[in-house]
């Protein structure tokens, strides 16, 4: 039999040394030392505002030794709705993902807590806006951290010179760039809204807002139903569909209806933009990515677009909101990088770069970040989204509230208001038809 | 013990050698490890799917919970289900009956054109069908955009309004059920092609001299002969249109009002957006009878003219 050539106390005094080796060894950082992260953030609408994050995540990344893998994935045809499901049925995918609205809290189950960042993130910028905590927080606890980039409300935007020669009203002269005209701004509700709706239709330029399925359409369709003080289910989970207010916000959208154009129930999140920038319309409902956009393609509709406050409705001023955020999966094999990227993102330096790489697109949620020189230097024409982030006394709308998350992510992802309101208008039914198989769907969205 | 070992080892070696040879060399054991990854493929893609499915389609909302057959009673009382099973069965029976309709006339054309010149034929009508869907229909999606349809451009320049292509129900179910015969049709074309090429030419000249028309001999001898070929093709089609998810989803995701939804994106609408698995399992599940019946019948034609053959 061969002996072996490597005794026992060979073996002990090898094994000895090359520890001691380890150990005494300097320590030599390599370029991606701290492991990867990848992140999947919403594809922003505005040229360039893609380029401002990287640019942020990279600094930091450097600075961290992390490896970055950074996804852009779009809302158009709700990709990013779609990703995130995906993710969270898999248990697999980014370690960060950026979530819009009810998405934090349908998943928060999925969810790392974030209450120890928010806490020193919070100390540094202020207090986070009512809307940012209500879908940011599940239990008194942060689920994930209120993004600054595509968060957003959709006002409308108008072409000035068609409102002054088709409506006989200037949303200049009613929102300028340094205040409010009060009592021209009184007059702004959802009758004029209507009315000015039929005088650009017979001029040839309907309004281009959309009734279909994605995210521009549920939510500023949420901001009226919320304005006339229709809720399809109450904080507590009740049915509350089958209310006079319900009726009233389906009988104002039948009278509006027949202005629109008739492929309205067709749109996406691009349709109303393509329908400004083309110049075939009088106003959409959008954040300042439709205005961003006819800067580059379309220059002279740019020039003549103005971005001011929703109209009124009988319950108050609503502006649609759609807040974004980044949440960091459970599952994710590097969660203390994730939370200090996360908080890199948060610092006021970062989120000022945002804001003004996106035009003034991006609605920060925290009470120190509102006041950026962005929103009153950025045109042509100049001001034209001083009145974009919501001022005085608007409320912003979070379509679907204020129903339970769960149900409240169902009503949303399954546009149930914009398909209340297709039924009663181009699908022919009455308003109490329509009404009546909303009550039925939210009943099956009660399922446990 | 010991000389039960030293029998195994007197044993030659080459015996053993050949006995293995002879089961590695049988037909049926060359065949089964010839479709072996095929079989794996099946196992892991399909069978098992399908299987987890059906145990997904048994559980509650919150997959904590066995429910039976709860989720199909659900369904069952829901107005969209139905409108769903409706629009599925229209959607698939018209696109099959308008594919295999131009697929049977194209064919036919293409028979005709003499063999040189064929090929170049056969590759230009075959285009649709090996262009990826998702690409092809977003080009359809341009086509029929809301604010810049091509179609509409043109029609606007014979002074016709626009046409909701996808905004309205009817023009919206028109839409998808074009796109998915355009892209289904060249592969009744091929098939329906081979199929001719096989009809032996005698057939027709014996018919010609008892004076057949051209209709008695499409319907006497080119139906008769292509019949088998017909009803695969159709019965394939059938699957794979009922089990249709990309053009529907990319041209109208179900919309204008779920008046577009089959089972598919419908499953998919409430099962991955709408985190309620259990519930799309049970919606993806309902196709499967459907088919399983029409496959039962189809087949068993097939079976029944192939012994009479």
């Amino acid at each position: 039999m061969a002996q072996s050539r490597l005794s026992r106390r060979k073996l002990l005094r090898t094994t000895a040394l090359g520890a001691a080796a380890v150990v005494a060894a300097p320590y030599v950082r390599g370029a991606h030392a701290a492991g990867r992260l990848s992140i999947g953030f919403w594809d922003h609408w505005v040229p360039g505002a893609n380029d401002t994050l990287t640019k942020l995540c990279q600094e930091w990344g450097e600075k961290e030794k992390v490896d970055l893998q950074i996804d852009y994935i779009t809302s158009q045809g709700n990709k990013n709705l779609i990703t995130i499901a995906a993710e969270h049925q898999a248990r697999s995918g980014h370690d960060i993902i950026q979530m819009p609205t009810w998405e934090p809290l349908d998943k928060a189950d999925a969810l790392e807590p974030v209450d120890d960042i928010m806490q020193k993130i919070i100390a540094e910028n202020g207090a986070a806006s009512e809307a940012a905590q209500y879908l940011g927080k599940s239990r008194g606890k942060w689920v994930a951290v209120p993004a600054t980039n595509g968060s957003q409300v959709k006002p409308p935007v108008a072409r000035i010179s068609l409102f002054k020669q088709h409506v006989g009203w200037d949303p200049t002269t009613a929102y300028p760039a340094d205040g409010t005209n009060e009592e021209l701004a009184e007059k702004w509700d959802w009758n004029m809204f209507l009315a000015a709706a039929e005088k650009c239709h017979k001029a040839g330029f309907p309004f281009g807002v959309g009734l279909g399925q994605t995210t521009d359409s549920v939510d500023w369709v949420g901001a009226v139903f919320a304005s006339f003080g229709a809720q399809l289910v109450n904080e507590k989970g009740d049915i509350t569909v089958k209310s006079d207010e319900t009726r009233q916000v389906l009988d104002w959208f039948k009278k509006l209806v027949p202005f629109l154009p008739n492929d309205v129930f067709a749109y996406d999140d691009a349709s109303n933009n393509k329908w400004l920038v083309a110049g075939k319309g009088a106003l959409i409902m959008n954040p300042p990515s439709a205005w961003s956009v006819a800067k580059r393609d379309n220059p002279e509709v740019a020039k003549d677009c103005w971005h001011f406050a929703t109209p009124r409705g009988p319950k108050g001023r609503y502006s649609p909101g759609l807040p974004y955020y980044w949440a960091i999966w459970s599952f994710s094999p590097n969660k203390s990088a994730a939370k200090s990227l996360l908080v890199h993102l948060s610092k006021l330096s970062s989120i000022e770069k945002m804001v003004a790489a996106s035009n003034g697109y991006d609605i920060p949620a925290y009470a120190k970040a509102l006041d950026f020189p962005t929103w009153r230097e950025v045109g042509p024409p100049k001001g034209t989204v001083y009145h974009y982030p919501p001022r005085g006394k608007q409320i912003v709308s979070l379509a679907a509230a204020p129903a339970p998350p769960k149900i409240a992510a169902q009503i949303y992802t399954q546009a149930t208001m914009t398909k209340m309101v297709a039924k009663c208008t181009q699908g022919g039914q009455s308003i109490d038809q329509a009404i009546a198989w909303a009550a039925d769907e939210l009943e099956g969205f009660m399922r446990t | 013990m010991a000389e039960l070992a030293a029998e195994a080892v007197r044993v030659p070696a080459g015996v053993r050698h050949t006995s293995l040879q002879k089961f590695m060399r049988r037909r049926s054991t060359i065949a089964f490890a010839m479709t072996l990854p095929l079989i794996v493929l099946i196992v892991a893609l399909v069978i098992y799917p399908a299987f987890y499915s059906m145990y997904l389609a048994t559980l509650n909302k919150s997959m904590q919970r066995f429910v039976g057959l709860g989720n199909f009673e659900f369904l069952f009382r829901r107005a969209t289900f139905w409108m769903v099973v409706k629009q599925s069965c229209i959607f698939a029976i018209s696109a099959v009956f308008f594919k295999a309709l131009i697929g049977f006339f194209v064919a036919h054309f293409v028979h005709t054109i003499p063999t040189k010149g064929q090929r170049k034929w056969r590759g230009m009508l075959m285009v649709p069908w090996v262009i990826p869907t998702a690409i092809s229909t977003i080009g359809w999606f341009w086509l029929f955009d809301p604010s810049y349809s091509a179609f509409n451009w043109l029609l606007g320049k014979f002074g016709v309004d626009p046409v909701p292509w996808l905004g309205h129900p009817l023009w919206a179910r028109f839409s998808v059920i074009l796109v998915n015969v355009w892209y289904g049709a060249p592969f009744f074309m091929i098939m329906y092609l081979a199929a001719l090429k096989s009809v032996p030419e005698q057939l027709y000249e014996a018919a010609a001299i008892d004076g057949a028309n051209w209709f008695q001999r499409l319907w006497y001898i080119t139906l008769p002969m292509m019949r088998n070929i017909i009803a695969i093709t159709v019965l394939f089609s059938l699957i794979v249109t009922f089990a249709n998810f990309d053009i529907v989803r990319i041209l109208t995701a179900g919309g204008p009002v779920d008046q577009t939804h089959v089972f598919a994106t419908w499953a998919f609408l409430l099962g991955i957006q709408g985190n309620d698995i259990p519930l799309g399992a049970a919606v993806s599940l309902f196709m499967l009878p459907i088919l399983g019946v029409s496959a039962i019948f189809i087949l068993r034609g097939v079976r029944r003219r192939t012994i009479e053959a």
